[in-house]
């Protein structure tokens, strides 16, 4: 079996429970609401003060968000222990990580489309005239928290302190990733919006890298 | 299959310490044994879930070995022949007892999921309940969609730690003619067991383990019902 389809298989799976129980969604877009918003009491929202602050806002609750939201994907799969029967399946393990980290990163998009019209009226910028290369910047990081954030959730699923450890262990590898994405993002909401290519590059580079290391390794972490 | 001086360690203690069996196919095999005596890891090995510690299982129709092929397009191979039933029901307690079954079909790359899911059901008494939540089911019905999970791709190896568990004595029925008529397909059969139910009855070879290791083999001292036997008092008096 190519390695296609039983990503395809486990990707619907994870969208037909989500749909289902809607923990990891509901969650994420309520955490980034109460973020954004307990935020935009604490300084003037003008236009000048959310340039400067907005997108590093933004990224940290979604940082924030996705270590809550990650963490999940791996400890309801212990319940059944429905993980021992996955692994039984006559495919290739890492495409159950891939599957995971396909759902996750479609499961924060969906969180960040609906809440980017929320972050521009509470923060008092005009994210119209820039959606397109907004929503470039949006993918990129999203990849980036969705791919180091399931590996690391499927790391420490099978560790005693599970809920401490994945933030841990999760924020300071992905603050390349956040200083990246926050810099792309604020390059949006200048004066004269340009996309900053270097900024996207590293982003391109991190994501890159992680796949490459969880397409290598990814059989090793599902291991008892 | 062979385990050849199999062992598996987990920190200091010992799971499994050298064991070494040969079964052949079409037998029934019962392992039993006090909690704690190896039977679960021993399983979880042939069933590729864990790397031996030393040592390896060998699945002569395959010439391949667990702990050094997994993943690969040999270790798949082996996977597709194995159905195992665990402790726990390896099902999604969040979709219906068909979407289970159709789901697990297809990663198995099995013709019509659809129509063998609802194949599968039926002989499992759970047609009525297709359409329902796991999470809704008893512990004996989502025991036998367990059973039925493992026998949707007529899997060559079975391997079934306590498959009783949780069965009326309709499921219990349903569960050992299934067996008898599996075993007598050639089918090879693997089950931890405290010797007691329907499933007993088609056992031909027992084997007895106490920690981590093989203390009685029916292959060599015979007498596979006696030990069955034995082990039922044994575990009615714990």
């Amino acid at each position: 079996m190519s390695l296609a389809r039983p990503i395809g298989i486990l990707f619907e799976k994870e969208l037909r429970t989500e749909f289902r129980t809607r923990e990891l969604l509901v969650s994420t877009f309520v955490f980034v609401l109460i973020v954004l918003v307990l935020f935009s009491f604490t300084f003037d929202p003008t236009t000048a003060e959310s340039r400067r602050f907005g997108p590093g806002l933004l990224w940290l609750a979604l940082l924030f968000a996705g270590s809550l939201m990650l963490h999940p994907s791996f400890t309801r799969e212990q319940s059944n222990e429905t993980l021992v029967a996955l692994r039984m399946a006559p495919i290739e393990p890492v495409s159950i990580v891939a599957a995971k980290i396909l759902a996750n990163s479609c499961f924060l998009l969906v969180a960040e489309l609906i809440l980017l019209p929320v972050f521009a009226a509470l923060y008092n910028l005009r994210i119209l005239p820039v959606l397109g290369r907004l929503i470039a910047v949006m993918i990129l990081g999203t990849l980036a928290i969705s791919i180091v954030g399931t590996v690391f959730a499927a790391i420490s699923s099978q560790a005693r302190m599970r809920e401490l450890l994945l933030p841990l262990l999760l924020l300071p590898l992905l603050t390349p990733a956040l200083v990246a994405s926050a810099e792309a993002t604020a390059g949006l909401f200048e004066d004269q919006p340009a996309l900053p290519v270097v900024w996207m590059a590293v982003l391109a580079a991190f994501d890159t890298i992680f796949l490459t290391v969880t397409w290598l390794f990814g059989e090793y972490l599902l291991e008892e | 299959m062979a385990f050849i001086d199999l062992s598996k360690r987990y920190g200091p203690r010992f799971a499994l310490r050298g064991v070494s069996l040969s079964i052949a196919p079409g037998e029934c095999v019962a392992l039993v044994g006090p909690n704690g005596s190896g039977k679960t890891t021993l399983l979880k090995a042939a069933a590729l879930l864990i790397r031996p510690s030393s040592g390896r299982v060998e699945f002569s129709a395959a010439g391949a070995q667990s702990g050094v092929t997994n993943g690969d397009s040999n270790s798949c191979a082996i996977k597709r022949s194995i159905g195992f039933v665990s402790h726990s029901i390896l099902l999604y307690d969040d979709l219906t007892a068909e979407e289970n079954l159709i789901l697990f079909a297809r990663l198995y790359a099995l013709d019509s999921p659809e129509d063998r899911a609802r194949g599968a059901l039926g002989p499992a008494g759970l047609a009525a309940r297709a359409g329902d939540l796991v999470r809704n089911f008893s512990r004996g019905m989502r025991q036998r969609l367990a059973i039925a999970r493992a026998l949707l791709a007529s899997p060559r190896l079975l391997l079934f730690d306590e498959p009783s568990t949780g069965l009326d004595r309709e499921g219990q029925q349903w569960l050992g003619a299934t067996l008898t008529a599996l075993v007598a397909g050639g089918c090879t059969v693997i089950m931890s067991t405290h010797g007691a139910g329907e499933t007993a009855a088609c056992v031909t070879r027992a084997i007895r383990m106490v920690s981590g290791v093989v203390a009685e083999d029916s292959a060599f001292s015979g007498g596979a019902r006696a030990m069955l036997a034995a082990a039922l008092a044994a575990h009615e008096e714990a």
